[in-house]
């Protein structure tokens, strides 16, 4: 059950991954080849996944938008993880008052949702995918320091961090020596649950409009247009909802997978 | 107990003006003139620096964030510039729809997510697998495209709830409430998956402890041990997710709103931003945050009456 997981998580991630490789260099079609005559048209074998209302072929475009998906959460969670790691490993080092501000701040990020930062900064800014990339990156950098701070402290107390303060290092030296090796394992799950929950977070901003721009495709926008047709042709809010929930399912069976590996405690209960 | 709940309301009165001052420098770095946006390109430029002043956009920053804070404290929201109406009205007019909405998704994933997880962690085995698989991908799937594969099946195809729109409350309660039935389980149903995820996992936390192995050696039922004994131990760790899913589900309320057409409190927001109503959305954003900070400051004093040991920690 437990290899399960990770090798099924890491299975449908990495075809994800190789099918946005695969499409910086080779579509079916091009996915912004517009082709009136074949609009809307049902799955078939020239189309598998049917044509959008402007005759674009479906599966080219999921294709392409697996890249942006990819490309948005990756730059979020690293945006998220270059401001909150830092911070979480300094509170746990200083502790006292600078813990109190650093956490209390991580906590009032909590106060703006992905979708409300990034709602605010499209009034700054514009709509696109820089935008969407800060908005994931601000709400996910609380998350990571307040895991990096919980797992750093716990090593803290620990003989040999201690003994390595009694020796005469400094706090920065001990928690690049110490802290931070033993916490990476924590830090790798942490940062595949993020991951899954920016491309989930990225979705919901491009179907909102708030995401990458037309017309470079994104499986939320592609879900928008959908709505439009849901009557004439349903199928298109089928297949860009399926991409983004096996990403999301495939980045969390990972998480999990690589947590029941690494996290002995959980291994036990399993 | 009253130090704890001083403490609290100290931090809660911090963190909302730390919101408010969030909300307001970011805002006020709005690139654009809301003046001209207005009156449109071609005004006079009196006009303009009339209506600047009527705005009080000629003021000092500090000033107006003060006038902007203590208009607030008096329950003075401002005027919307784009509906010219006071901002106070509009929210009055679209809570009845965010509200009832995330309150509603709320109750089903709780009612979903609690009794599945709790079951997963009591049977283990096949019961546990299922449950986990399920809520796996219940986890996975966004809220957004269930509410769109909703609308497919039971909008379009048996045409048992509306696809989208919203009749009042006023024009009629049973119908306002089939509107909003689809969008509360497209809401709730990923958040029920991570309540059973977690719930099942602070169930299997609590173990066998020596008080559970106490409540069976006098007897007690199963039931009555899960029920009484083991659940009341794993709550605190739901009750904190739980807070964090409200302030979720709030802001999705913003994405459902958009798919179903309801004229509520994310969809004004929305509107507000292409608007440039720049009062209306510093009001919303702040509105938005301050239920967060509110909902936490509850899940707090919550978790603090159920178990005393939190009373002491630092606040």
């Amino acid at each position: 059950m437990t290899r399960l997981r990770l090798f099924l998580g890491g299975g449908i991630t990495a075809t994800v991954l190789l099918i946005a490789a695969v499409s910086l260099v080779w579509t079916p079609y091009a996915p912004t080849g517009i082709d009136i005559i074949h609009r809307l048209a049902p799955p078939s074998v020239a189309h598998p996944f049917g044509t959008d209302p402007f005759g674009r072929d479906v599966l080219s475009m999921i294709m392409v938008g697996a890249q942006n998906s990819i490309a948005v959460a990756a730059v979020a969670v690293a945006i998220g993880s270059a401001i909150g790691i830092p911070t979480g490993l300094v509170a746990a080092a200083r502790r006292g008052w600078t813990e109190e501000v650093l956490m209390r701040g991580a906590d009032l990020t909590f106060a703006f949702p992905a979708l409300l930062t990034a709602v605010m900064l499209t009034a700054l800014r514009g709509p696109g995918a820089a935008t969407a990339m800060i908005a994931i990156g601000v709400f996910t950098a609380p998350v990571l320091a307040r895991v990096t701070r919980a797992a750093a402290a716990v090593i803290w107390v620990q003989d040999f961090a201690r003994a390595a303060r009694a020796l005469g290092r400094g706090k920065p030296a001990v928690t690049l020596i110490h802290i931070l090796p033993n916490i990476v394992s924590v830090l790798i799950v942490q940062i595949t649950i993020q991951l899954s929950l920016a491309v989930l977070a990225e979705a919901a901003l491009s179907f909102l409009g708030l995401g990458a721009q037309p017309p470079a495709p994104s499986w939320g926008r592609m879900l928008n247009d959908a709505q439009t047709y849901i009557y004439t042709a349903p199928l298109l809010a089928v297949f860009p909802g399926m991409a983004i929930a096996l990403a999301v399912l495939g980045l969390n069976m990972l998480g999990d997978g690589l947590r029941d590996v690494l996290d002995a405690k959980r291994r036990r209960r399993k | 107990m009253t130090g704890f709940l001083l403490r609290r309301l100290a931090s809660l009165c911090a963190a909302l003006l730390v919101a408010s001052l969030v909300v307001f420098i970011v805002l006020q770095i709005l690139p654009g003139d809301p003046a001209l946006v207005i009156l449109g390109p071609d005004a006079q430029p009196d006009t303009l620096a009339a209506l600047r002043h009527q705005l009080g956009l000629d003021l000092p920053v500090w000033l107006r964030y003060l006038r902007w804070a203590a208009d607030l404290l008096t329950g003075d929201f401002g005027r919307s510039t784009a509906y010219d109406t006071s901002v106070a009205s509009l929210i009055l007019q679209r809570i009845g729809v965010t509200l009832p909405l995330a309150g509603m998704a709320m109750l089903l994933a709780t009612a979903l997510g609690i009794p599945l997880g709790v079951w997963a962690a009591h049977r283990r085995g096949a019961v546990d697998g299922g449950i986990m698989g399920v809520t796996q991908i219940g986890v996975a799937v966004p809220d957004f495209w269930l509410a769109l594969l909703l609308i497919l099946v039971f909008g379009v195809h048996f045409a048992w709830f509306p696809t989208g729109g919203f009749p009042g409350w006023w024009h009629g309660a049973g119908a306002s409430l089939r509107a909003l039935i689809l969008p509360t389980i497209a809401l709730a149903i990923p958040q029920a998956a991570i309540l059973a995820r977690v719930t099942r996992g602070a169930v299997l936390d609590v173990g066998v402890r020596e008080f559970l192995r106490t409540a069976r050696a006098k007897g007690l039922g199963e039931g009555t041990i899960l029920w009484r004994h083991t659940v009341p131990n794993a709550l605190i760790p739901v009750i904190t997710l739980m807070g964090l899913q409200f302030s979720f589900l709030l802001a999705g309320t913003i994405i459902m709103e958009n798919v179903f057409a309801l004229p509520g409190l994310g969809s004004l927001l929305f509107q507000a931003i292409g608007q440039r109503d720049l009062v209306l959305v510093q009001d919303l954003v702040l509105l938005f945050a301050a239920f967060v900070i509110v909902i936490n400051f509850a899940v707090d004093l919550l978790n603090a009456a159920i178990d005393p040991r939190l009373r002491g920690r630092q606040a």
